[in-house]
């Protein structure tokens, strides 16, 4: 049972304007990108249950011309808040490492 | 065919230029030389205090390379959102900043100071119109919001770069602009393609973000009637049409439509095609003309006073659940702070364990081993700052010894936890927060901006 972090070349995730996060999963090849773009546990209603977030708000986009897959969502509370746990959500991207696809 | 050349020195002004690049980029003739100097990215302290986020010794070295670089060829030099958040006493730093550059250097010229912090009073009215309207995904904001914001800054597109070129100005310094409109204002005034323009300023907004190699910072951008051609400036740093096509869903929610003041970039039949070894040229991208000309509004208020301790935690009984220890203390000192007749509207606190699930909040997945110690970061926000340092205080002794088991204590075996700095607490000043995400409709791009020229002869 593979996990995203074995089957992609990088993931990323950044804030998208102080309101919205992206989060980015690069492939190697066509068949990996296939693989994560199908699997039951990553779509966008997984993705967005992973997250703590609302899939209806939530965007998912396919680039299959360059194998990224690519989730956006609203976050719950604007960048730099009070109890800000990660400004730029530059390490949000690891709760998906180990999803098995 | 015409076309314009665009220098971008490097993703962020402040954060350091690569020379080397940066020459190669002049000896290949720029028409202009554009560099963004703002983000959002670190929050929204930056806007409500007007403030960047860089030293001024470093903006000071990048602005002197952009200044002497455009000046030796006789090229304008543009620069958006002056100082990370635009206000107007960022752009008026930048513009004592540059006239220190031209003090050292016995250069002249016109610089443009370009200014776009909003009087809520205007906002207010355009609000009473029904011109202010909500983006995806912002908070809820009514009337007063305007008021309660500390500032306000409306993000401009390309018009203010073009207006205070027409007027003769070289060196034109703006407030909030898109990242991409310091790139495409002048493509787009040379009458080059205008959805290129857009597309390849998206391209270059981050430097050599777009290549094989960001580190090298500088890219160079050509603009024609056709499409636009991204050129890395280091040798064996390349852009290949994946770099290219990469880059467009950095930092946005939505890779295939961004909004732009005047319009919409629609990136889907983007075609990228390798023009040579180190570049790549596109074609294809549209760009939707809106109707209503827009501006975005980027507002920040206070939220409340902090204060700050930190403890360090390495007791195995505590590590074995650190979550029950935060939960345990907030417990007890949630019953104590009534009885000390604290308002608990008047204040609020969190508990970070750095080392345990501070950075990916909630419980820890199953089978997560205990850690050997965590940081643990206290936070108290109030509505005054002496309300927040008085909390403080009044935790300052259970987080020095607040047992895992409260049994301990009763046989009088309490632990001392590891506090690094004297005082404990830390007054952290104002909190702020972000508290606009809609845009603004105006008639003319220009009716909410206002122009200062110094001539420096």
């Amino acid at each position: 049972m593979a996990t995203v972090r074995e089957l992609s070349r990088y993931v990323r995730s950044k804030g998208a304007g102080p309101f919205w996060v992206t989060i980015e999963i690069f492939c190697e090849t066509k068949e990996n990108y296939e693989k994560i773009k199908n699997s039951k546990n990553l779509t966008k209603e997984k993705i967005a249950k992973l997250y703590g977030t609302d899939a209806n708000k939530a965007k998912m986009f396919y680039a299959d011309n360059i194998m990224v897959i690519k989730f956006s969502y609203p976050r719950a509370n604007p960048s730099g808040y009070s109890y800000e746990y990660d400004m730029h959500n530059g390490q949000q991207y690891v709760r998906l490492l180990d999803v098995v696809v | 065919m015409k076309s314009c050349k665009i220098l971008m020195p490097s993703g962020g002004l402040g954060a350091g230029i690569n020379m080397e690049a940066f020459e190669n980029g002049l000896a290949m003739k720029p028409d202009v030389i554009a560099a963004d100097a703002g983000s959002t990215d670190s929050g929204p302290a930056y806007l409500a205090k007007g403030m960047s986020k860089n030293s001024r010794a470093t903006l000071k070295y990048d602005l002197k390379a952009c200044v002497v670089g455009a000046k030796r060829l006789g090229i304008p030099l543009f620069i958006g959102s002056c100082g990370t958040c635009g206000s107007d006493n960022m752009v008026d730093e930048f513009a004592d900043i540059v006239q220190e550059i031209f003090g050292e250097e016995g250069l002249t010229g016109k610089i443009a100071k370009v200014y776009s912090e909003q009087n809520p009073e205007v906002l207010k009215a355009k609000w009473d119109d029904g011109k202010i309207h909500a983006l995806e995904g912002a908070p809820a904001a009514t009337r007063d919001t305007l008021d309660e914001c500390v500032r306000i800054v409306a993000v401009m597109g390309v018009e203010p770069f073009m207006k205070a070129y027409e007027e003769g100005a070289d060196i034109v310094l703006c407030g909030r602009t898109t990242d991409t409109a310091i790139m495409a204002a002048m493509p787009i005034k040379m009458g080059c393609n205008v959805a290129a323009a857009w597309h390849g300023a998206k391209t270059v907004e981050c430097g050599a973000q777009c290549t094989d190699n960001p580190t090298s910072k500088c890219v160079f951008l050509t603009v024609d009637e056709e499409g636009f051609l991204v050129t890395p400036l280091m040798p064996n740093v390349h852009c290949t049409p994946y770099t290219v096509a990469a880059h467009l869903l950095y930092e946005n929610s939505d890779p295939y439509r961004l909004m732009e003041p005047s319009g919409t970039i629609v990136t889907n039949d983007a075609v990228y095609t390798q023009f040579d070894e180190q570049s790549v040229y596109v074609t294809g991208t549209k760009f939707a003309h809106a109707k209503q000309y827009t501006m975005k509004l980027e507002g920040a208020a206070i939220a409340g006073y902090q204060n700050i301790s930190i403890v360090g935690i390495t007791d195995p009984k505590v590590m074995a659940d650190p979550d029950k220890w935060i939960k345990n203390i907030s417990g007890y000192m949630n019953n104590y702070m009534g009885k000390l007749g604290i308002c608990k509207d008047d204040y609020s606190y969190e508990f970070k364990a750095y080392g345990y699930n501070a950075v990916i909040p909630g419980p820890v997945p199953a089978g997560t081993p205990a850690p050997r110690e965590i940081g643990i970061l206290f936070t108290v926000t109030a509505k005054t700052q002496e309300l927040a340092n008085q909390v403080a205080k009044i935790f300052n002794p259970y987080l020095l010894h607040f047992p895992a088991d409260i049994n301990e204590q009763k046989k009088g075996q309490l632990p001392t936890f590891a506090f690094p700095f004297s005082p404990v607490d830390c007054p952290r000043g104002a909190t702020y927060e972000f508290k606009l995400y809609h845009v603004v409709d105006v008639d003319d791009p220009l009716e909410l901006i206002r122009f200062e020229y110094i001539n420096i002869r």
